[in-house]
């Protein structure tokens, strides 16, 4: 024990003393505080990446699935619009049909009507005409049966016959 | 971890580079000892070894009790054969009435008494320590313990303890600081030869501040702990460089890193720490009576082993790895010279781990102290 406090040194601890405070001074002013400042501004900012990296992913999954949805409503409005479109070109081809149809049987209708009234007007003419023709011939026939008395005679006696008849 | 793969090969190379050298520079270095004025003579069987050394056996133990004591130069090693001592000389800054400034080439390496304004020192062999001395340098010794009786003058000397200091702080100013701008250079990534320190410096967060200390205070305390444990680092790996430096295993170092822990911890103590020691919660009052002088050992037992641990380590690690490296030269023979070699090698390794070790457990525990001062009091009645 003695021997250890003999070595104690005056000298060298005020030197030591000395040394070491203003070593510690020193270093925190030049180094341990930039050291430590700057470690910790790294490791915030690998912390801070770390935290905006999985934001980031969050988002993106967020984004994804709107995606993901958007597609689907689009999608889902494509086909309710085919369908629409679909039911639509059916309507107006019907509509096209029953039109035609109205359209044709009015045709038809019309044809029909004008080919009866030509018809009867046909008939009306034939008629004129075969009245006509038949008192020519009547025409002619009395001629020649009035041509001699007999025949008149003959003729006027049937005549007077069939209105007996009558 | 950041170190890159060539950084560490490098830093492994460059220790095992040094290896040899710690192992065959140190037996050409060779003690500084000469004749000095031994009043009683052979009173201590320390006193064989100041005696002039005739055999290897005797002047390798002489050589590593001196190494391991501070000096007031430095030598890297002396020619036996011519005394002829390479090195250089440091400053010795006496004050007594008023400074005494000169250059301990004045001593002649121990063998001169130097002169200063009228007054004459002359350096110890026991202690490598200066004494005030008449014209002649006579030294008279206590005949009981055997230490000199002479006047010591406060001795402000930059003796090799204190250049090792300085050249250790100017280095870690360098080094960290270069480190800090480093950062700023390259967009908050350290780069240069201060990134191998960085992981270093958020294990000391990470691991020893932050977990003993508590997320709240911890922030105080970084400075201190990283100083001293890059401190304790430098020194330990320099007393394992081939310059035969000692300083880490000087109780004067450690007393001194030692007492400012101490200091730290006390001074920033809050009002749980002190009613823990005076007035311990939780026990009956008769024994809190008992209790608060034994808590109040503790506060200074806990720097104290702090001091003594340290110490201990590096003084006996250089003890041991010198001796085996002396062993060599002692054995000369082949077989006996090659496995002191091979145990001295060894044991380098090991005083490798030893020095991180020795700086981990004085910050580690600095720590826990630090921990222990600032604690908040949230277990009531649950402690001890």
């Amino acid at each position: 024990m003695e021997k250890l406090i003999n070595q104690f040194e005056l000298g060298l601890f005020f030197w030591q003393v000395l040394i070491f405070i203003g070593l510690i001074f020193l270093l925190k002013k030049f180094a341990w505080k930039p050291i430590l400042d700057a470690v910790n501004d790294r490791e915030e900012g690998i912390k801070n990446a770390l935290l905006s990296a999985e934001n980031a992913r969050k988002e993106m999954q967020n984004l994804q699935a709107d995606n993901q949805r958007i597609l689907q409503e689009a999608r889902l409005e494509r086909d309710n619009m085919l369908k629409d479109a679909r039911e639509m070109k059916d309507k107006m081809v019907d509509d096209a049909k029953t039109e035609a149809q109205a359209q044709g049987q009015k045709m038809i209708d019309q044809a029909k009507a004008a080919i009866e009234s030509e018809k009867n007007a046909a008939m009306a003419e034939l008629k004129l005409q075969v009245s006509t023709l038949s008192l020519s011939i009547a025409e002619k026939l009395l001629k020649e049966e009035l041509s001699n008395k007999e025949a008149q005679t003959k003729l006027v006696e049937k005549l007077l016959g069939d209105v007996k008849l009558n | 971890m950041v170190i890159s793969n060539k950084a560490l090969r490098f830093i492994i190379a460059t220790f095992v580079i040094c290896l040899p050298f710690i192992s065959m520079a140190n037996p050409e270095k060779d003690t500084t000892i000469v004749q000095t004025v031994v009043a009683h003579e052979g009173a201590e069987a320390s006193h064989e070894a100041h005696a002039e050394p005739t055999d290897v056996k005797s002047k390798v133990k002489a050589f590593i009790k001196h190494h391991v004591l501070d000096s007031h130069e430095f030598s890297f090693f002396q020619d036996d054969e011519t005394g002829v001592h390479y090195g250089f000389s440091l400053p010795i800054i006496i004050y007594d009435n008023g400074f005494q400034i000169f250059s301990s080439s004045k001593f002649e390496h121990g063998e001169a008494v130097a002169e200063s304004n009228g007054n004459f020192y002359k350096i110890n062999h026991h202690d490598g320590k200066i004494y005030k001395t008449d014209a002649a340098g006579t030294i008279t010794e206590d005949e009981k313990s055997g230490h000199p009786t002479n006047v010591r003058p406060l001795d402000l000397s930059i003796t090799k303890s204190v250049l090792s200091i300085l050249i250790a702080a100017v280095l870690m100013f360098f080094i960290f600081t270069g480190l800090a701008k480093s950062y700023a250079k390259n967009n908050g990534i350290a780069s240069g030869a201060g990134r191998i320190f960085e992981p270093v410096v958020l294990f000391i967060r990470d691991e020893i501040a932050i977990p003993n200390i508590g997320e709240k205070h911890y922030k105080k305390y970084m400075s201190y702990l990283l100083t001293i444990f890059f401190f304790i680092l430098f020194l330990n790996i320099f007393g394992l460089m081939p310059f035969g430096i000692n300083v880490t295993g000087n109780l004067t170092i450690t007393f001194s890193l030692a007492i400012l822990t101490f200091l730290i911890t006390n001074l920033t103590a809050n009002k749980n720490y002190w009613g823990h020691i005076f007035w311990m919660p939780g026990v009956p009052k008769p024994m809190r009576i008992v209790l608060a002088p034994i808590e109040l050992l503790g506060v200074v037992i806990k720097p104290f082993s702090l001091m003594i641990r340290l110490y201990a380590n590096i003084f006996a690690g250089h003890i041991v790895l010198m001796s085996i490296i002396g062993l060599m030269f002692i054995f000369k023979s082949w077989i006996g010279s090659s496995l002191s070699f091979g145990l001295s090698f060894a044991l380098s390794i090991l005083e490798i781990l030893v020095a991180f070790l020795q700086a981990y457990i004085f910050t580690l525990l600095s720590a826990l102290y630090f921990g222990m001062a600032v604690e908040e009091h949230h277990h009531e009645e649950a402690h001890h």
